[in-house]
């Protein structure tokens, strides 16, 4: 009996389609050349109408197809500028970062359908998501709200802070950590603050160098590593 | 709460010394476990148009006139590693052109640029995960990893997913590339996962007399099945 050449497939291989493979889907990294498809002007200003996110000079014009910024209004809350450099393990600018926050708004409550704290107001002008790719210099910058707190597990509260992810070149994998704000209420008390061991806490806790002005850097590696998370 | 699977046997090290990148990028502390909480168990479903703009499914459509090379439509689903399909979820890509050419200012490799073709798109996932995008079958291309190294042709894939906990980066390869099994980033995956990245040329993707159509089904995170165990209960 012969098959209608129409009718005919490949034989199966061993890939993404095999049965006997299915799993989660492995990371690798995002490459050197991400900035025309990830990071969007805006997509770093969680507050306003800014360009900041993007790095729209390393493509031409007419090939920047990414989103603008398009705030439908002021969310609530005290307004902060985040800022910081990500280094290499040799104390060099990594200037091929991305950088992504994920945080609740001024009221402590995530937009997000596994949040259902009806209790606590969503605010129509927040989501909480931003992404920032690093200048030459290595430096990411946000502008966003200061978060609210959130529980944790049992019945206390987290202390503020936001969820970071990092990715770039030679990082195969996510890094997942958090920012902190010095002074906070509720820092000492932290659930994951508490998992960190003290003589690295302060990796992940801004400081204040002026008025709404908060920043901390990044360190992928070496003696002042940032601490990160396993999730 | 019940927070989100870790890693399985598929995930790559961070620290790939034939990678070389990863050698003073990749931290040296092990991560740290920590209890799952509302900030990990959340993420910013249904705001996708709102953050990356309105859907860039065929990236052969975005400028005067099609792209050059060979048109192949990418299909498939997104899934929970309980196979249950992930709704509403945006995934991004980008990727070289036919040439192997990025649209890039940095990107000096001197193959041609294509005028017709950027590169990039997104697109949210329907009720039952489906994605499809209409593309050209970007081209290999050398890099500066060691002498005379070559990345197989690949699409670079961004996920979010429902919650910070699942945000997915990765690529997907074509099959039958032998470039595959000696590229460092590759096989920064075990086998037999890596195959988990090779996508399948699919008859019923395929389009008669307009485009060969490949399948790749994207799994993400799914709930863990064992709850972390927090040391302050109040019993």
């Amino acid at each position: 009996m012969t098959i209608d050449p129409a009718d005919r497939r490949p034989e199966a291989r061993p890939d993404n389609q095999d049965p006997a493979l299915f799993g989660q889907t492995p990371s690798q990294t995002v490459g050197p050349f991400f900035h025309y498809g990830l990071p969007w002007k805006g997509g770093a200003d969680l507050v306003g109408r800014s360009d900041m996110g993007a790095r729209p000079e390393l493509m031409p014009e007419a090939h920047y197809v990414l989103n603008l910024s398009s705030p439908s209004g002021t969310p609530g809350g005290e307004v902060i500028e985040l800022t910081g450099r990500v280094l290499d393990g040799q104390g060099a600018a990594v200037p091929d970062a991305m950088i992504e926050i994920w945080q609740a708004n001024a009221a402590g409550r995530y937009r997000s359908m596994d949040d259902a704290r009806d209790d606590v107001p969503l605010d129509p002008h927040f989501v909480g998501f931003g992404r920032a790719a690093t200048d030459e210099d290595g430096r990411y910058r946000f502008r966003t709200i200061m978060p609210g707190r959130v529980p944790g597990p049992g019945n206390g509260l987290q202390a503020p802070h936001l969820a970071v992810s990092i990715f770039a070149r030679g990082l195969l994998k996510r890094l997942a950590t958090r920012i902190y704000f010095d002074g906070a209420e509720g820092n000492d008390t932290d659930p994951v603050l508490g998992c960190v061991p003290a003589d690295r806490r302060a990796t992940l806790i801004a400081r204040r160098d002026a008025a709404g002005v908060w920043s901390l850097d990044i360190v992928l590696q070496g003696a002042h590593e940032t601490a990160m998370f396993d999730l | 709460m019940i927070g989100y699977a870790k890693d399985d046997a598929g995930a790559p090290p961070l620290l790939v010394p034939d990678y070389r990148s990863t050698v003073i990028r990749a931290p040296q502390h092990p991560p740290i476990a920590i209890p799952p909480t509302l900030t990990e168990t959340t993420g910013p479903g249904g705001c996708w148009d709102r953050l990356m703009g309105s859907a860039l499914a065929d990236l052969t459509k975005q400028h005067e006139a099609e792209p050059l090379g060979q048109r192949v439509i990418v299909a498939g689903r997104v899934l929970n590693e309980q196979g249950r399909a992930v709704p509403d979820t945006v995934m991004e890509i980008w990727q070289a052109n036919a040439a192997g050419r990025y649209i890039h200012a940095k990107d000096q490799w001197d193959a041609p640029h294509d005028p017709n073709f950027t590169g990039a798109g997104r697109v949210v996932t329907d009720a039952e995960g489906r994605y499809r995008f209409v593309t050209v079958r970007p081209g290999a291309y050398p890099w500066g990893n060691h002498r005379n190294a070559w990345r197989p042709a690949h699409i670079h894939l961004s996920l979010l997913g429902p919650a910070f906990a699942t945000r997915l980066v990765t690529q997907l390869y074509f099959p039958d590339d032998p470039l595959i099994e000696i590229d460092p980033i590759a096989n920064a995956v075990p086998m037999p996962y890596r195959q988990r990245l090779v996508a399948r040329l699919d008859m019923d993707v395929t389009e008669p007399n307009w485009a060969l159509g490949y399948r790749f089904d994207v799994v993400l995170k799914g709930r863990d099945q064992t709850p972390f165990e927090e040391d302050d209960h109040d019993h």
